[in-house]
C-alpha cells in the first residue's frame, strides 16, 4: 500500500521537474514559430540592416541591437567602481558587525525597488537634471537617451555585482591573507595584490550576470530612453533597446509580419540573455567547485 | 500541509466564483488614445446611469485594430479609419462609426510661449529635419511680431504606432510631395530625424521637458496642458487657429455613408486642416466566440448613448461634437449591427 | 614606508566614499517618493476607483487588489510546481536528466521579463481571445519559478542525511520521510524562497503590459482584465495630468511598501545575505 504512495509521490516530483523543461523548451518553440515568418522575410538582413520601417515591412534590428549593447555596457561601466568598492568593503572591511548588516539590507532594498518605479523617478528628477547639464555642453538637451538610461540601469546592476562580488571576495582563504599580512603588507595591498587578483573570475562572473539583467531590463528604460529606431550618434542621443522597442510597439501592431518581427527581437533578446547568463553561471559554478 | 491543501480549495472555490460572479456584463474595448479622456468620462457616467461596466483600454489606434481583428475586445477604438486591405483581412464584417472629431495640432516648447504662424511646406520641412534652427528665415518671414530664438529645434515625434500619427502623415503626404515619397502615411513611420514619446502623453510631456522641441499631439492634450499651438495655414489661405468650431467646420464637407473619410487639408473655408475623426469599430455579425444576445444589445445601446446623450459632454472635454448629418449616418450603422442575422436594435 | 600607509589610507576613504554613493540612490528615490506620495495617500485613495480625468479625488483600490490577486494566482501556480521540482533536485542531485532541469531553470531565470510577456500574449489571450489577470499570473508564476526551485533546492540540501536514516530506520515511508521530516526543516528556507518570489514579481510591470491589460472597475474575475499597481504606476507616469503623477506617487508609496515588508519577512528566516539572482 504504502509503495504505491511512494511511486505516486516520486512521479509527482517528476512531474514537477518535467513541467520546468516543458516550460523553458515551449517558450524557446513558440518564439522560434512565431519569428519564422519575419526570418522568412528578411533571412539576415534582420540582424544586419539598420532599417526599421513598419510602414514598408522593413525590419532590420540592428538598432535595437547596438542601442541595446551601449546602454549596458555603459551601464556596467558607471557601476562598476561603485559595486567593486561596495564589494570590498562588505567582504574585507566589514565582514561583521551592525553597520555591515545595514549596508546589506539598503544594497538589497535596492534591489527590491521596481522597475517602474526607477523609471518614473529617472524620468521626473534625473531627466531634467541630465537636460541642464546637456545645454552645458551645448548639445541638444533631450535629458532622454542613451546616457541617462545607462545611469538609472547602474544603480538597478549595483546590487547584483556587488552581491556576487562580496561572495567571491569572502571565498579567498584567509591563509592567503594572513600570509600577506605577516609580510608586512598593509591593507590595500593586501586587497590589491591578494585578493582581487584571486577573485577576479568571480567578479567577471558577477558582472557577466549584471550584464544579463541590464540587457533585458525594459520598463526603467523605456520610460526614459527616448525611443528612436535609429542606431545613435551620441551617448546623449535617444535610442531604443531590443526590450523597449517590444514594450513600445507590441500592441500597435497590426500586420502579422510587424508582430512576428517583434517576437523575433524578443527571441534575439532571450538568446543573447540566455547565453550571457549560462556564461556567467558557469563560471561561478566551477569556483565553487573548486 | 494539510493546512495549505485547504487553503488551496479555498482559493480555487474563490477563483470559480469569481468566474460565475463577474458574469455580470462588462464590455471591453481598447484602441485609440486620443479620446481616451472622453471615452474615460462616458463610460464612467454610463455606469452610474445604467450599471453596465466598460473597461477601455488606450493602448493605440495599431492596438485597437489588432485586437479586435483577434477578437479579443468587444470593440475597438482608432483614429485612422480601416483600410479595404485591412478590412479585407478581417475574419468577419467590420463597421465603423464616428464619436466625435479631433485635431492633431503642433505644439513647440519655446520662451514665452508665442503664438506662431506656419506654413505646411515649413511643417514638412521641419518634421523633414531640413530647418534646423527656430530662428530660419522662412519662419521669421510669416512670423515678423515673434522674436524666434537661435534655438535647434528638437523634433519629437510618437514612438508608439498610433492614429494621431496617422492623421499627420496623412495631412503631410497631402501637402509635400517630398514627405509622401520619402516618408509616407501610416501608423508608425521611419522617422528621419526626432526622438519619440509614448502616446500623446509621452509626445506632450517630452515637449514640455525640452526647450526648443516641436511635437504633434491631440488638440485636446495641449490644451489641458496650456501648451502653447501653431495655426496653421489651410487650403484657402487662411491662417486657422485649431479650436473646437474651426474642427468642427472641417467637417463640412460630404460624409460617404461607412463614414471612412479623411477630412485632412479639407476644402472646407474655416476648416483647420489637420481634423480627424475618430471611429469605433466593430463587428456588424455579434454572435460570435459564444457571445450573448444581451451582450450584443448592450453594445448597440451604449454606442447609441454615445452618438446622441454622451455628446453633450464633448465640448467640456475639448473635443468637437459630431454635426448632425453625421449623427444620422452613425445612427444607420448601429443599426446595422446583427446578432444571428437579426438587427439587435429596432 | 609612510607612503605606503598613507596610500593605505586614501584607498580606504575612496572606499568608504563610493560605498556611500552607492546607496545613495536609494535613500534620494526613497525620499522622493515619500515627499512626492505621502500627502496623497489617505483613506479615499485606498478604497476608491479611479475617477476620469479632471475630477478630483479617486483612489487605486481596483489596481491594489488586482496585484494582489495576480500575485496569488501566480504563487499557486509557481509554488507546488516550484518546490516540487526543488525536491526533486535535492532527491536526485545527479544525472542527465537533473543537468537538464538545472539548465533549464537557468534559461527561465535569465528570461527578460518583458519576453515573459510575449509568451503569455501567444500561449493564454490569443488562443483564449481575451485579456486576462490570468494569463498575467502566468507570466509572473514562470518568472517566479527558478527562484522557489533554487531556494528550495538549496534548503533542502544542507538537511543532515542522517535525519533522513533516521526516519527510515523507523520504517516511514519515503514520501512521509520527505512530507514530514525534510521538508519541516528547511521550511524556512522554502519560505524566504517563495517571499523573494513574490516581491520579485510584486513590483513587476512588462509582463504585464500584454496580459491583464489594465481595468478601471474592481474585478475578481481572473479571467477578465485586471489592473495592477506597476502597470497603473506606468500608465500614470507617463501621462500629462499633474493629478495623474500625483496619484502614481501614491501609488509607489504603496508598492514599494508592499515590496520592503516582503522582504522583510523574507529576512526573518535567514541571516545569510544574498541578493538572489
Amino acid at each position: 500500500m504504502e509503495g504505491i504512495k511512494d511511486r505516486i509521490f516520486r512521479f509527482l516530483i517528476f512531474l514537477c521537474a518535467s513541467t520546468v523543461i516543458l516550460i523553458a523548451a515551449g517558450m524557446c518553440i513558440t518564439l522560434f514559430i512565431n519569428s519564422l515568418p519575419v526570418l522568412k522575410h528578411m533571412g539576415v538582413s534582420f540582424i544586419l540592416s539598420s532599417d526599421w520601417d513598419p510602414v514598408n515591412n522593413k525590419f532590420g534590428i540592428l538598432p535595437f541591437l547596438v542601442g541595446t549593447l551601449i546602454t549596458s555596457f555603459l551601464s556596467l561601466l558607471i557601476s562598476l567602481p561603485f559595486s567593486i568598492s561596495t564589494a570590498i568593503l562588505l567582504g574585507e572591511y566589514l565582514r561583521k558587525g551592525r553597520m555591515a548588516i545595514f549596508l546589506q539590507n539598503i544594497i538589497d532594498l535596492m534591489a527590491g525597488i521596481p522597475s517602474v518605479i526607477y523609471g518614473f523617478w529617472g524620468l521626473l528628477v534625473l531627466v531634467p537634471i541630465v537636460q541642464k547639464v546637456e545645454i552645458k555642453l551645448n548639445i541638444i538637451p533631450y535629458g532622454v537617451g542613451i546616457f541617462t538610461a545607462s545611469i538609472v540601469l547602474a544603480t538597478m546592476v549595483i546590487p547584483y555585482t556587488a552581491s556576487i562580488a562580496r561572495e567571491v571576495i569572502s571565498l579567498v582563504p584567509d591563509d592567503l591573507r594572513e600570509a600577506g599580512y605577516a609580510l608586512g603588507a598593509t591593507r590595500w595591498e593586501v586587497i590589491r595584490c591578494i585578493v582581487i587578483p584571486h577573485a577576479k573570475t568571480g567578479i567577471f562572473a558577477g558582472v557577466l550576470l549584471a550584464f544579463g539583467r541590464a540587457i533585458g531590463e525594459t520598463m526603467a528604460v523605456t520610460m526614459i530612453i527616448g525611443n528612436r529606431n535609429q542606431i545613435p550618434k551620441s551617448i546623449f542621443a535617444p535610442a531604443n533597446t531590443m526590450a523597449s522597442a517590444i514594450a513600445n510597439q507590441f500592441t500597435e501592431a497590426t500586420s502579422d509580419i510587424y508582430v512576428s518581427a517583434l517576437i523575433g527581437v524578443g527571441l534575439v533578446l532571450f538568446m543573447v540573455t540566455v547565453i550571457i547568463n549560462y556564461a556567467g553561471r558557469y563560471i561561478i559554478k566551477r569556483l565553487e567547485i573548486k | 500541509m494539510k493546512r495549505l491543501l485547504d487553503i488551496f480549495v479555498i482559493v480555487c472555490m474563490i477563483f470559480i466564483y469569481g468566474v460565475c460572479w463577474s458574469q455580470s456584463l462588462v464590455l471591453t474595448g481598447a484602441g485609440a488614445t486620443f479620446p481616451y479622456p472622453l471615452y474615460a468620462k462616458w463610460f464612467y457616467v454610463y455606469e452610474k446611469i445604467t450599471g453596465v461596466k466598460v473597461n477601455y483600454q488606450a493602448i493605440g489606434s495599431g492596438g485597437g485594430i489588432r485586437q479586435l481583428i483577434n477578437r479579443v475586445v468587444d470593440f475597438g477604438g482608432t483614429d485612422a479609419f480601416m483600410s479595404d486591405k485591412e478590412l479585407s483581412r478581417s475574419p468577419a464584417k467590420i463597421l465603423h462609426f464616428p464619436t466625435c472629431l479631433g485635431a492633431v495640432v503642433i505644439t513647440y516648447n519655446l520662451p514665452g510661449k508665442p503664438v506662431l504662424k506656419l506654413t505646411p511646406d515649413i511643417i514638412a520641412d521641419i518634421f523633414l529635419g531640413k530647418i534646423k534652427k527656430w530662428d530660419d528665415s522662412r519662419i521669421a518671414k510669416i512670423n515678423p511680431d515673434v522674436k524666434l530664438p537661435n534655438l535647434d529645434i528638437v523634433v519629437i515625434h510618437r514612438s508608439d504606432g498610433s492614429g494621431t500619427t496617422f492623421i499627420f502623415s496623412d495631412y503631410l503626404s497631402k501637402v509635400s510631395k517630398e514627405w509622401k515619397e520619402r516618408v509616407g502615411r501610416g501608423k508608425s513611420l521611419n522617422w528621419p530625424i526626432g526622438l519619440g514619446g509614448k502616446g500623446n502623453p509621452g509626445v506632450a510631456a517630452l515637449v514640455k521637458q525640452i526647450p526648443g522641441a516641436i511635437g504633434y499631439v491631440e488638440l485636446i492634450y495641449a490644451g489641458q496642458n496650456n501648451m502653447p499651438v501653431a495655426l496653421i495655414r489651410n487650403k484657402s489661405g487662411h491662417f486657422i487657429k485649431p479650436t473646437m468650431k474651426s474642427v468642427s467646420l472641417a467637417a463640412n464637407i460630404s460624409i460617404p455613408a461607412d463614414t471612412r473619410i479623411s477630412i485632412t487639408n479639407t476644402d472646407a473655408e474655416y476648416g483647420y486642416p489637420i481634423s480627424s475623426f475618430t471611429w469605433i469599430i466593430f463587428y456588424k455579425e455579434q454572435a460570435y466566440n459564444g457571445r450573448s444576445k444581451k451582450r450584443a444589445k448592450a453594445l448597440a445601446e451604449l454606442f447609441w448613448w454615445m452618438i446622441h446623450e454622451g455628446q453633450k459632454y464633448n465640448e467640456k472635454l475639448l473635443y468637437s461634437r459630431l454635426p448632425e448629418a453625421v449623427v444620422k449616418k452613425a445612427e444607420a450603422i448601429i443599426k446595422d449591427m446583427t446578432y444571428n442575422g437579426k438587427s439587435v436594435l429596432k | 614606508m609612510k607612503k605606503r600607509l598613507v596610500i593605505d589610507k586614501v584607498l580606504f576613504s575612496l572606499i568608504i566614499l563610493f560605498s556611500f554613493i552607492t546607496i545613495m540612490p536609494l535613500f534620494l528615490i526613497l525620499v522622493y517618493i515619500i515627499k512626492e506620495g505621502i500627502g496623497i495617500v489617505n483613506w479615499n485613495f485606498l478604497t476608491g476607483l479611479p475617477k476620469p480625468v479632471g475630477e478630483s479625488g479617486g483612489g487605486i483600490f481596483n489596481a491594489i487588489l488586482g496585484t494582489a490577486i495576480i500575485c496569488l494566482m501566480a504563487f499557486f501556480m509557481a509554488v507546488p510546481i516550484g518546490v516540487g521540482a526543488g525536491i526533486y533536485l535535492s532527491e536526485k542531485k545527479e544525472g542527465r536528466f537533473v543537468e537538464l532541469v538545472r539548465i533549464c531553470i537557468d534559461i527561465l531565470q535569465s528570461a527578460p521579463s518583458i519576453v515573459l510577456g510575449i509568451i503569455a500574449y501567444l500561449w493564454l489571450v490569443k488562443p483564449m481571445k481575451a485579456f486576462s489577470a490570468f494569463s498575467g499570473s502566468v507570466a509572473l508564476a514562470i518568472m517566479m519559478l527558478p527562484v522557489v526551485v533554487y531556494n528550495t533546492e538549496e534548503s533542502l540540501k544542507i538537511i543532515p542525511y542522517s535525519l533522513r536514516e533516521a526516519a527510515f530506520a523507523l520504517g516511514v515511508p519515503y514520501y512521509k520521510v520527505i512530507l514530514k521530516v525534510v521538508i519541516p526543516s528547511g521550511l524556512s528556507g522554502i519560505i524566504t524562497g517563495i517571499l523573494i518570489g513574490i516581491s520579485r514579481i510584486a513590483g513587476e510591470t512588462a509582463p504585464l503590459l500584454f496580459t491583464a491589460f489594465g481595468s478601471p472597475h474592481v474585478n475578481l474575475n481572473p479571467l477578465k482584465p485586471m489592473a495592477s499597481l506597476p502597470l497603473l504606476i506606468f500608465n500614470y507616469a507617463l501621462s500629462p495630468y499633474p493629478e495623474w503623477i500625483k496619484q502614481a506617487w501614491g501609488a509607489s508609496v504603496i508598492l514599494c511598501f508592499m515590496i520592503f515588508l516582503l522582504n522583510l519577512l523574507s529576512r526573518i528566516g535567514t541571516k545569510r545575505w544574498k541578493v538572489t539572482l
